[in-house]
């Protein structure tokens, strides 16, 4: 293994009851990098984002992050490593009963003895980090859409991560929203030596500003590359991606026995 | 919500609770819990205790110096051993005698203590030997109908 | 026809012992989690409020009119044998033994076990339970164990209230409506209920009442699908699961508590 890799997924297989998500993945993601997981909705990539979490144990292979394997670890251990890590989640998931600035202070509050005045400047530091520092007396119901993510962000780095996982962080944002938070991704990596893996299934906002993009379908790793080599790739299902194509290897209709016959117009069953 | 404010709320209502709990346990309920550390014990045995019941005061003219602790039956005499607690503030001569009483026509039963003129007092664990067992009404009832019965009998 | 619902009968009798397994270990896991609750004290008293001073208007107002229909009704009864001197202790015992620690039970219930679920089941659907997880906070010691305590203190002291209460209730129709005697009303009473037999079985029951309502509110909630139905769903069954729980256990405990004054 080498010594920059920070997480490393290898022959990871994994399925929710008899239904199989997950068929054989491998991926690694490098310090300081920005690494996109891509795919069509419900294609496993927010389950592969919880394995890297640890909220969920593969079924086969394995999950290493800084070097430890999640599904050898305790809870405790589980819970030592995930203080290292942050997570965004898609709509932000602040604690609704707190302000803004008690939520981006709430890990400090847990896991420091910091005093007050001292988290008082660091919540300050973060959320002026994310260019919200007017809104810290505000409660999360007050927050546009946008601007909950960016909460959220400045609360998952409150701790200075090394990892830093994204969940759908561009879902449902208007395209200024959309600027900023892919800006803020790029900065807070470079800025404070994170490690980035986004999930997401738009495509040009992430392939301005991610290293390395995996691309999931049916449970597989189908290609791979940084962002100049997918925007040049001709693999079909790549390619019917990146432009966004109605059909394609990717078809629009879900499985489904023939038209025709669901309707019953041969009346040889009537 | 300020903290303070909430701290406060939470703070009356701990105090109310308690409050409640004091008022039940003082002014509706009976410390019973006294009774363990300032009473004394004493056995009396009656042939019939009719329907007395655990816990059924025990008065001496009236005034409830006591509860019934315990209720047992003597298999070897066929009796009723009844267990009183009594309050230590109350010393009864050696010689008192209880009896089982009803309060009212169909009110519920107590024991009856009547003092004796022994100088010497009752112990804990003493026994009190003049007993008088509870009046049943089915047998007032079958004496006085035989009674007429006999009566109205030609000689 | 009959095997098909045989089938669902057992079907549905496997998913029920699932779930009250599920319970268990849940209780169990709160239990063991409950460091935080009590350390971080601050926690638990937040959610006091939350459950205990904000059920205490229709706590108080219940216990008020429960224990003047209990006067009322009482006196009617009575005086057809003529011991309305009694009426203290009826209305009392009556209070303090089951209806003070089952009809606060029921409406704590209702206003505290149906909120407890739609917040728990509401924070669950919205990820903030995942969020703190993967911010190494147990969701359990910090969100479900200070609400299990808020609930198992607040629930005697809401009883108590709601018995308290309901004596005035009662004291204020049989004595200051109805002109029974005060000093008979408040010596027949304080001679008749005991404080072990009567009023601490009394609390013993609501603290069981409290135990039973809260784990079952905070485990459906913990267990509600993270949708809108999920939750809603989850907040009806706390309601009836736990109103139902009440009621059995109170008739468990009273075989247990009184069995020996028959």
């Amino acid at each position: 293994m080498q010594h920059d890799t920070l997480v490393e997924i290898e022959d990871v297989v994994f399925g929710y009851g008899d239904r199989p998500v997950l068929k054989g993945i491998n991926l690694t993601a490098r310090r300081g990098q920005v690494i996109a997981i891509m795919g069509s909705s419900g294609c496993g990539k927010t389950t592969l984002l919880r394995l890297i979490g640890g909220q969920i144990r593969p079924g086969e292979g394995h999950v290493r992050v800084a070097g430890e394997s999640l599904g050898e670890l305790d809870q405790a251990g589980l819970y030592r490593l995930r203080r290292k890590m942050g997570m965004l989640f898609q709509f932000g998931a602040l604690f609704t009963d707190m302000t803004v600035f008690d939520n981006v202070a709430f890990q400090l509050r847990e896991h420091t003895d910091l005093p007050e005045d001292a988290i008082r400047d660091l919540v300050l530091m973060k959320l002026h980090a994310v260019g919200l520092r007017g809104a810290a007396h505000l409660m999360p119901a007050e927050l546009s859409g946008g601007m909950a993510r960016r909460v959220a962000l400045a609360r998952a780095i409150a701790l200075e991560p090394m990892l830093m996982m994204y969940d759908e962080p561009f879902a449902g944002l208007d395209p200024i929203s959309l600027g900023v938070t892919g800006n803020l991704i790029r900065r807070l990596t470079d800025t404070l030596g994170l490690t980035s893996v986004v999930v997401t299934h738009d495509v040009q906002e992430s392939l301005k500003i991610v290293d390395y993009v995996y691309f999931v379908s049916e449970g597989m790793i189908v290609a791979e590359g940084t962002a100049d080599e997918i925007r040049a790739s001709d693999l079909p299902y790549v390619h019917q991606f990146v432009h966004g194509e109605p059909d394609g290897p990717v078809p629009f209709h879900y499985p489904a026995p023939p038209y025709a016959e669901d309707l019953q117009l041969g009346g040889a069953s009537a | 919500m300020n903290k303070t404010v909430l701290d406060l709320w939470v703070g009356l209502f701990v105090i109310a609770g308690i409050v409640a709990l004091l008022f039940l346990a003082l002014k509706v309920g009976s410390m019973s819990a006294v009774k363990t550390s300032s009473s004394y014990e004493v056995v009396a045995r009656f042939d019939n205790i009719g329907g007395l019941k655990p816990r059924a005061p025990v008065k001496s003219a009236g005034v409830v110096v006591g509860r019934v602790a315990d209720i047992r039956f003597d298999n070897e005499t066929y009796e009723a051993a009844v267990t009183l607690r009594l309050d230590k503030r109350y010393a009864f001569p050696k010689d008192t005698s209880a009896a089982i009483m009803t309060s009212g026509l169909l009110g519920e039963q107590y024991i009856g203590l009547e003092a004796g003129g022994d100088p010497q007092a009752l112990k804990d664990q003493d026994r009190i030997f003049l007993t008088q067992s509870a009046v049943v009404l089915e047998n007032l009832i079958g004496h006085f109908i035989y009674g007429k019965a006999q009566e109205g009998a030609p000689q | 026809m009959l095997k098909q619902s045989i089938e669902n009968l057992g079907n549905r009798t496997i998913q029920g012992v699932w779930r009250i397994g599920f319970a268990a270990r849940f209780f169990v896991a709160v239990l063991l989690h409950s460091g935080t609750a009590f350390r971080r004290f601050g926690l638990t008293i937040r959610e006091m409020y939350f459950t205990g001073v904000l059920s205490l208007i229709i706590i108080l107002v219940s216990g008020l009119f429960v224990g003047m229909v209990l006067g009322l009704q009482g006196y009617e009864t009575l005086q057809t044998y003529g011991s309305e001197e009694a009426l203290g202790v009826l209305v009392a015992l009556s209070l303090v033994r089951e209806l003070g620690p089952v009809v606060a039970a029921l409406l704590f219930a209702s206003r505290a076990g149906s909120a407890i679920t739609a917040e728990i089941g509401l924070m669950k659907a919205t990820e903030q339970l995942s969020a703190m997880e993967m911010m190494a906070v147990d969701p359990i010691a910090r969100v479900v164990a200070p609400r299990f305590w808020a609930g198992v203190i607040s629930m005697p002291l809401l009883a108590a209230l709601f018995s308290a209460m309901g004596i005035f209730g009662g004291y204020l129709v049989g004595v200051q409506l109805i002109g029974v005697d005060e000093g008979a009303f408040w010596s027949q009473m304080k001679s008749a209920v005991d404080f072990e037999e009567d009023i601490l079985n009394g609390v013993i029951k609501s603290v069981v009442f409290g135990i039973a309502i809260t784990t079952i509110a905070l485990f459906e909630g913990y267990d509600a699908p993270p949708t809108a139905e999920g939750v809603s769903g989850a907040t009806t069954r706390t309601v009836v699961t736990s109103s139902l729980a009440v009621l059995a256990l109170d008739f468990v405990l009273t075989a247990f508590m009184f069995r020996g004054l028959g």
